[in-house]
């Protein structure tokens, strides 16, 4: 640092931060250990309810079986022990992966289009990941691949697409945000259009099945659907972590962001490419879960903080948070058969944003 | 500046240099070859009646419009979100952002690859907070403020920045008269205490002779006149350059910019 002169030395001067500002800066890290106090309880009460109830201290004691030097028996069944490994574990930390995916994914994008009703599907993920399914699940078209399934894989590529023409039409991630969007309409109607039209030549069984692929579900096979969201949701989580600041700063313009050091169609484009990555994987794995993208950073927002700083981070938790804890009612409420999540995640999710509308109007009169 | 010597006070070592600045929009030339030189420590006033290229000049010092010619800092680098602050004429103020959160986006540019603030990013948003007397302001949200109060906080952002160049884009037109001269004078008594060189575009030209060292004056894009206030608001030159008579007088030592009586002064076309 070569500004020895510059006014530096004034302003580090070690005085006493005003508790405004102490308070202004201070709350994310209690909203963090709160959001991971809920979403371990979530876990807790997921791992323990279902069809075979198994003990809350058993579960314990099996989870703690698996933390070395600690030195505990699992007091569970081998029964039981392979129905928590097996079924409920992956099917919870698929849950928490794509909840989690979904929220960070919505947040970013909310950030870049700076529009508060945009979700993850916009640019037609959804859209395209679905008919990639339907060509997948329908029509026998085997996009599989070494370990991915022919489904995901499908649902991946069909994002992808969409995606990646949606910033074509709008001439690249350096468009302005407007733009985007219109190219993301643009995309997700033609993509919807070629979709509905493959199902219509479907029969009436595998169109149900494509119909309730479409719907949302957490269905996990082990741990395979865990394997194959993971890496991505780490990297673009990464990614998207890395740049929450900079969704703060275009939230000022491009042209304060760019005068404050920024390059907005840099970051718009990183952000874009992550989000969007890490939604069409999430989705190649569980299908259209609705709403989480949208109500979660909303959540996030009324309750501690509209700076993304923190809305990314805890959207996260929020994000894994919900899902898991929707799940729980997706397998319990008409067991043994099952609802698909994202019916429950869309009528949980309607009238909350509904009222999320309804205070901001009055917050804003 | 009076504790300097006399020669050092007159031909201050530069801190920002336009060589030959030209900006077209289209076809359109709005800033057509300007040089200026802004020493360290001064405050050098952009005067001129609307459209006559003062904010894109700023602008384009920063970057945010395509210029001909050359800008350098001191040390002959091209300026940096490090080296140059900019306070906008209509600066954004988002829904739902607290005081120290903006403040916080002048950090912006001192961000690692990590992007986290660090506890020295806070400390700063802090210290200029507590500078500016904004302290308890820290997490109101920035859409609720009044003007004046505004105009503070964008102040104490472009602070944060820890430039050493400030430029003020017309920093008191929204404002009444006196959040007008208290954000001025909270830039001079910045500029006297952290060394602060300061570049403003400037509305008022009773402000701009109070508060500047030196003046350029421009008309459609070019420098008219340059120098010092007495030098620059010459009633005869700023009359032709408004396009209205204007005059100017001395009061109690200061010079002021009144629009002379339409008593005494008729526009000579004025009969049908």
């Amino acid at each position: 640092m070569a500004d020895a002169s510059l006014p530096t030395n004034a302003l580090t001067d070690a005085d006493a931060a005003h508790p405004a500002v102490r308070r202004a800066f201070g709350m994310s890290v209690t909203a963090t250990l709160m959001g991971l106090v809920v979403l371990v309880a979530v876990g807790l009460l997921s791992a323990t309810s279902g069809a075979a109830g198994l003990p809350v201290r058993g579960v314990f004691s099996a989870l703690s079986d698996w933390i070395p030097l600690l030195g505990i028996e699992s007091t569970l069944s081998a029964t039981q022990e392979s129905i928590l490994f097996e079924i409920r574990l992956p099917r919870l930390v698929l849950g928490m992966l794509v909840g989690g995916s979904l929220g960070v994914a919505g947040a970013a994008y909310q950030g870049v289009f700076r529009n508060p009703l945009a979700d993850p599907y916009l640019l037609g993920v959804s859209a395209g990941a679905g008919f990639g399914a339907v060509l997948a699940l329908g029509f026998g078209l085997d996009l599989g691949w070494g370990p991915f399934d022919t489904v995901p894989a499908a649902a991946f590529l069909g994002a992808l697409v969409a995606v990646v023409a949606s910033m074509a039409i709008a001439r690249g991630g350096g468009a302005s945000p407007a733009t985007l969007l219109l190219g993301g309409v643009a995309m997700a109607a033609l993509f919807s259009a070629a979709q509905t039209y493959a199902i219509q030549q479907l029969d009436e069984t595998r169109a149900r099945e494509v119909l309730s692929w479409l719907f949302g579900q957490l269905n996990t096979t082990g741990w395979t659907q865990v394997w194959l969201l993971l890496p991505y949701a780490a990297v673009c989580g990464a990614v998207l972590f890395v740049h929450r600041r900079h969704l703060d700063v275009l939230r000022v313009g491009d042209d304060e962001a760019r005068s404050l050091g920024l390059d907005p169609a840099r970051s718009r484009l990183l952000v874009i490419v992550a989000a969007s990555l890490l939604t069409a994987a999430a989705v190649s794995v569980s299908g259209l879960i609705a709403f989480v993208g949208l109500v979660v950073p909303h959540i996030v927002r009324l309750l501690i903080s509209h700076s993304y700083r923190v809305i990314v981070p805890l959207s996260a938790l929020v994000g894994a948070a919900f899902l898991a804890f929707v799940d729980i009612g997706a397998r319990t409420l008409l067991a043994p058969s099952e609802l698909p999540v994202g019916v429950i995640t869309a009528f949980v999710g309607a009238p909350f944003f509904a009222l999320v509308l309804w205070r901001d109007r009055w917050s804003s009169t | 500046m009076s504790s300097t010597g006399l020669l050092e006070a007159r031909r201050p070592a530069p801190a920002l240099s336009c060589r030959g600045m030209r900006v077209s929009f289209r076809d359109h030339e709005v800033v057509c070859g300007v040089d200026l030189e802004l020493g360290t420590g001064e405050w050098l006033g952009i005067i001129g009646p609307n459209g006559a290229g003062k904010s894109t000049l700023l602008r384009s010092i920063v970057g945010l419009a395509d210029f001909d010619g050359a800008v350098a800092l001191g040390d002959g680098r091209a300026p940096g979100a490090t080296d140059v602050a900019l306070v906008p004429q209509f600066p954004e103020l988002p829904k739902g952002m607290t005081v120290a959160e903006y403040v916080l986006l002048g950090r912006t540019a001192h961000l690692g690859w990590l992007a986290r603030e660090s506890r020295a990013d806070r400390q700063i948003v802090s210290s200029v907070l507590h500078r500016l007397d904004l302290g308890e302001f820290a997490d109101r949200l920035v859409s609720t403020l009044s003007g004046g109060e505004a105009q503070q906080v964008v102040v104490a952002r472009a602070l944060a920045q820890q430039c050493p160049v400030l430029l003020l884009d017309e920093p008191t037109s929204a404002l009444d008269l006196g959040h007008q001269v208290s954000v001025l004078e909270l830039v001079d008594d910045l500029r006297r205490t952290e060394g602060l060189s300061v570049l403003a575009a400037m509305h008022d030209l009773s402000a701009a002779a109070r508060f500047a060292d030196r003046l350029i004056l421009i008309d459609h894009g070019r420098i008219v006149a340059q120098g010092i206030p007495d030098e620059v608001l010459r009633s005869d030159l700023l009359s032709a350059v408004y396009g209205t008579s204007l005059t100017v007088q001395s009061i109690d030592g200061e010079l002021v910019v009144l629009p002379a009586s339409r008593r005494r002064t008729r526009p000579p076309e004025e009969t049908p």
